[in-house]
């Protein structure tokens, strides 16, 4: 494991706002950690880059203890913490050469760190000046200056553009599947980590809820038939009386639990015989947000 | 050591374009000018003054001005320029995640903001010096070139330095944990306030432990025309209480940045 974490607990007076928690992000994974905001995301990120100090519990990255092996465990790791912590006053490449000279990097790896995240063109504008986008941008490049093995990243799609979340979401995949790197991901965009992650956790109130991988999460989820028809109700009602169980009716498409394959060619072929125009007939996965929302309310 | 020196390094390259490393350079130079300016236009008056009188009128004015008032209000200034660089940036977060040590990264914040500081304080000599130099070719009637005080003048203001760094050690802790300019600032206004008090107006027999009395004991008989005389006697109790109190502060401040989280 890259990051294990042992009943990590932490306070902020008398509020806790991380609980026990017992993190387990593989080598070479995409972890999204998932929450709604206030679940204890930054807070938990914060802890793993000993910004905050370890109250209860402990934290092991790279199978070192964080607190006695910090400077040589952060050595490894590149990090983007909520906004981007840049110089407003420097111009990108500013910005670039001196973290470059504070990690001892050559500041030849500037340029192609520009290139990697498309900041050439305003390289030499000053950072104050730059949209948000193009803030998180020189953040991510920031982050991988050091090429650390480990990257943690807090959020790092807010203020991005379509194209913006597109384009980091094949920079992580990238530096993942071909650099192996571990990259551990926070978001509340649930959609956005599906598309990504490996892994997953997911976190409410500080305690962990759901702790595996991707599939594993979808098997916890159990898949539907979806039915466009021109009367819903009426299909609704046929199928109900011929034993189905009917999971959701809406003005244009029913949603029945799904069994298999032949079955769903029987509901289908029934509604035909009955009349129902049948417009479309599908296998849907719950979805991540819809499944997330079960997690949490159940908590 | 490295760690230090990469970020000595570092924030030289962070504040190079920032009022804040400029104003160490452009005070001197205005203040000094300026008293060039008057030597200059009103130069008959002192055209009768004995070479070393001459030195001393001119030298004691730039002088007078920095350790009666300006020096701590400066300071306070430099302090909070050395640190407003993160907070405005949010950037402590960034520092403390260096594969850097907090007490590199942390002395080094504060010998940058006392170099500062020094080269203020030299540059003042030496434009003073400068200047004196151009008014003797500009005006020969003028007799700078016939005394010679460079070396007095540079302890002096050395001095003026040591006995600042109280103030300086005080303010860096003050502008490092408050984000808001109006908190460290508003202690310098009154410190200055009760330090000219305390050591000019009551001559409070303790009031060289105060660090914003220290500067203005330090210049206190020193260099002033009618005692004609041009020795500087570095080490006073007054420079000594301050660079105590600069250590003692200093330490506290990194044992209090050691057990900051940072949220």
């Amino acid at each position: 494991m890259v990051i294990s974490t042992n009943d990590l607990t932490h306070h902020f007076g008398d509020q806790p706002v991380v609980k026990s928690l017992n993190l387990q992000v593989p080598e070479g994974s995409i972890f999204g950690f998932l929450g709604p905001n206030g679940a204890g995301k930054t807070t938990t990120i914060k802890l793993l880059l000993n910004l905050l100090k370890t109250q209860q519990g402990s934290i092991h990255i790279f199978g070192q203890e964080l607190q006695s092996n910090r400077i040589g465990i952060l050595r490894q790791i590149g990090s983007l913490i909520e906004q981007p912590a840049i110089y407003t006053h420097l111009t990108g490449k500013e910005n670039l050469i001196n973290r470059a000279r504070l990690l001892q990097v050559n500041t030849s790896r500037v340029d192609d760190m520009l290139t990697l995240v498309h900041l050439t063109d305003a390289a030499h504008k000053k950072a104050g000046n730059y949209s948000l986008g193009m803030k998180q941008r020189l953040g991510i490049a920031l982050a991988l200056l050091a090429d650390p093995k480990l990257l943690l990243l807090d959020e790092p799609t807010n203020g991005l553009d379509p194209n913006g979340i597109i384009e980091m979401r094949e920079l992580l995949i990238k530096l993942c599947t071909q650099q192996g790197k571990t990259v551990f991901v926070s978001s509340h965009l649930l959609a956005e980590i599906e598309r990504m992650a490996t892994h997953v956790g997911i976190i409410n109130k500080g305690t962990m809820l759901f702790q595996g991988s991707i599939r594993d999460l979808e098997a916890l989820s159990q898949p539907l038939v979806q039915i466009e028809t021109d009367d819903t109700v009426e299909a609704a009602n046929f199928l109900k009386d011929r034993g189905y169980n009917i999971s959701h009716v809406a003005d244009d498409y029913l949603a029945l639990p799904y069994t298999t394959k032949q079955d769903m060619a029987q509901i289908n072929a029934s509604l035909h015989q009955k009349g129902q125009q049948v417009y479309s007939i599908y296998k849907v996965q719950k979805d991540l947000e819809e499944l997330f929302l079960n997690i949490t309310q159940q908590a | 050591m490295k760690g230090f020196l990469l970020s000595l390094q570092s924030e030289f390259y962070k504040s190079r374009k920032t009022l804040g490393f400029w104003s160490p350079i452009i005070l001197p130079l205005i203040i000094t000018f300026l008293v060039f300016l008057g030597f200059f236009l009103k130069s008959e008056k002192f055209v009768h003054d004995p070479p070393m009188m001459l030195w001393l009128k001119f030298s004691s004015i730039p002088i007078g001005i920095m350790g009666s008032l300006l020096l701590p209000m400066f300071v306070v200034f430099i302090a909070y320029s050395v640190n407003s660089i993160e907070h405005k940036a949010d950037t402590w977060k960034m520092l403390f995640t260096l594969p850097i040590s907090k007490w590199a990264i942390y002395s080094a914040k504060f010998v940058y903001t006392a170099f500062l500081v020094l080269m203020c304080m030299m540059l003042f000599a030496t434009f003073t010096i400068g200047w004196a130099n151009l008014l003797a070719a500009m005006k020969p009637e003028l007799k700078f070139g016939a005394f010679h005080m460079e070396k007095e003048l540079y302890l002096l203001y050395f001095k003026l330095f040591l006995a600042s760094l109280g103030i300086v050690s005080l303010q860096f802790l003050l502008s490092l944990l408050w984000k808001d300019f109006l908190k460290p600032m508003g202690i310098g206004f009154v410190g200055t306030i009760a330090g000219v008090i305390l050591s000019g107006t009551v001559k409070w027999e303790y009031a060289y432990l105060i660090p914003f009395s220290q500067p203005l004991l330090a210049i206190m008989g020193t260099g002033k025309p009618h005692q004609a005389k041009v020795g500087v006697d570095l080490l006073t109790k007054e420079v000594s209480a301050s660079l105590i109190i600069a250590i003692a502060i200093f330490i506290i401040g990194y044992f209090i940045v050691q057990r900051k989280s940072v949220k």
